[in-house]
């Protein structure tokens, strides 16, 4: 599906990512919080899923090349957060469902887990 | 939905409180912050978390989850699941990434009635 | 063939406002020179740690990153605390984080782990009290 139709689905508010949401195509994602475990298992062009509104959370996503940053509970990341997402490019979304609804929309929305281990490569199962 | 069911359907590894396995499961909740997880998480949840140390079982207990399920292969510190023993919260496991145990767990909960939407308001 | 590249990265102890911008401008460079992909996440990913354990325990840290024709390397130095048990800093899950480092999705003790597993040679030192120094060699041709 397309990044535009995750924001339908989550009822989502797009952020970051206006000039790209329309034709940027998603297929994984990855819930997290723990950004050690999303450098270690998030597959590049994942949406990640997080609680966190950090610079930091944006600058994770654009080490591991992901789709965009799904922000969860409605939190609004703040203007710093939200410039370097714009400098680097990463589309951001906030939605006002916790972590557990928006994986389960998205999920039965056919959104699949996807896991990438560095050092070998293990798909999720679908 | 009782947790027994969800363990079944969904092939999790019972770690400890195997007699607990009747409780009822509200709803699901999602993270690695225990601050965040105390703060918004619901009595009756099943909790999903990479988070192993004995703290998870202090802040499942005072929220009163159904259970831990701990995802992606994590494994428990060894006190954790003897306080959770003690505490009788069951820890569970599974190999599956959070986001997709969140997702096959929403699928089997949205299907009952008692399930409500979960919005941070 | 891409000619020998070195550029030396200084890091600052606990500004966490500019953690991963050493790693982000270092993963520009690789990708100018068109390092395979899955090299350069690799790559990305043990410099984004370390620069983070910078970050989270010493004062301050240089990274440096010299590309050759057939390797990626990166030292890191730091001057710090050190770390006393190097045997159990390694091992997945052992952290000494702060509760701070921790709210911010940091800290869960995957760090050294992490880089270990992203590298093809990882050799780590460290003097209590001096500092810890970490050699990273991640070879071009893939896994």
């Amino acid at each position: 599906m397309k990044l535009h139709d995750v924001v339908e689905i989550l009822d989502a508010k797009l952020l970051i990512g206006e000039d790209r949401h329309r034709e940027l195509e998603v297929k994984t994602a990855f819930s997290a919080d723990l950004m050690s475990d999303v450098l270690a298992f998030a597959k590049s062009g994942s949406l990640i899923l997080t609680g966190l509104t950090t610079p930091q959370v944006v600058r994770t996503a654009s080490i591991l090349d992901a789709a965009a940053l799904i922000i969860v509970r409605g939190k609004i990341p703040s203007g710093e957060t939200l410039q370097l997402a714009r400098e680097l490019d990463i589309p951001v979304l906030s939605t006002r469902y916790i972590l557990f609804e928006t994986s389960g929309r998205l999920y039965a929305n056919g959104i699949v887990g996807c896991v990438e281990k560095i050092g070998g490569t293990r798909d999720g199962e679908p | 939905m009782k947790l027994r069911h969800l363990v079944e359907r969904l092939d999790l590894g019972v770690l400890c409180g195997e007699d607990k396995l009747g409780n009822e499961v509200s709803g699901g909740y999602v993270g690695d912050l225990l601050s965040d997880v105390m703060a918004n998480s619901s009595k009756g949840n099943i909790w999903i978390t990479r988070q192993s140390h004995q703290n998870i079982v202090a802040v499942a207990s005072l929220r009163e989850h159904a259970a831990i399920i701990l995802a992606l292969g994590k494994k428990p510190d060894d006190d954790t699941i003897e306080k959770a023993t003690r505490e009788g919260i069951p820890v569970l496991a599974t190999d599956r990434p959070g986001f997709e145990i969140a997702g096959q767990i929403y699928a089997l909960l949205s299907n009952d009635r008692s399930f409500r939407a979960g919005t941070e308001s | 063939m891409s000619r020998a590249y070195e550029k030396t990265f200084p890091v600052e102890g606990d500004n966490f406002d500019n953690a991963g911008t050493a790693s982000i401008e270092i993963k520009k460079i690789l990708k100018d020179l068109r390092i395979d992909e899955d090299v350069l996440r690799k790559t990305a990913i043990a410099v984004y740690e370390s620069e983070l354990n910078i970050i989270s325990y010493a004062r301050s840290g240089n990274i440096t990153l010299y590309v050759d024709d057939d390797t990626i390397n990166i030292d890191v130095e730091d001057e710090g605390p050190g770390i006393e048990d190097i045997d159990l800093a390694m091992q997945p899950g052992y952290s000494t984080a702060t509760e701070h480092i921790r709210q911010m999705g940091f800290g869960a003790g995957m760090g050294l782990y992490n880089i270990k597993s992203c590298s093809d040679l990882f050799e780590i030192s460290s003097t209590p009290n001096v500092g810890t120094r970490l050699k990273i060699i991640i070879k071009r041709n893939g896994r």
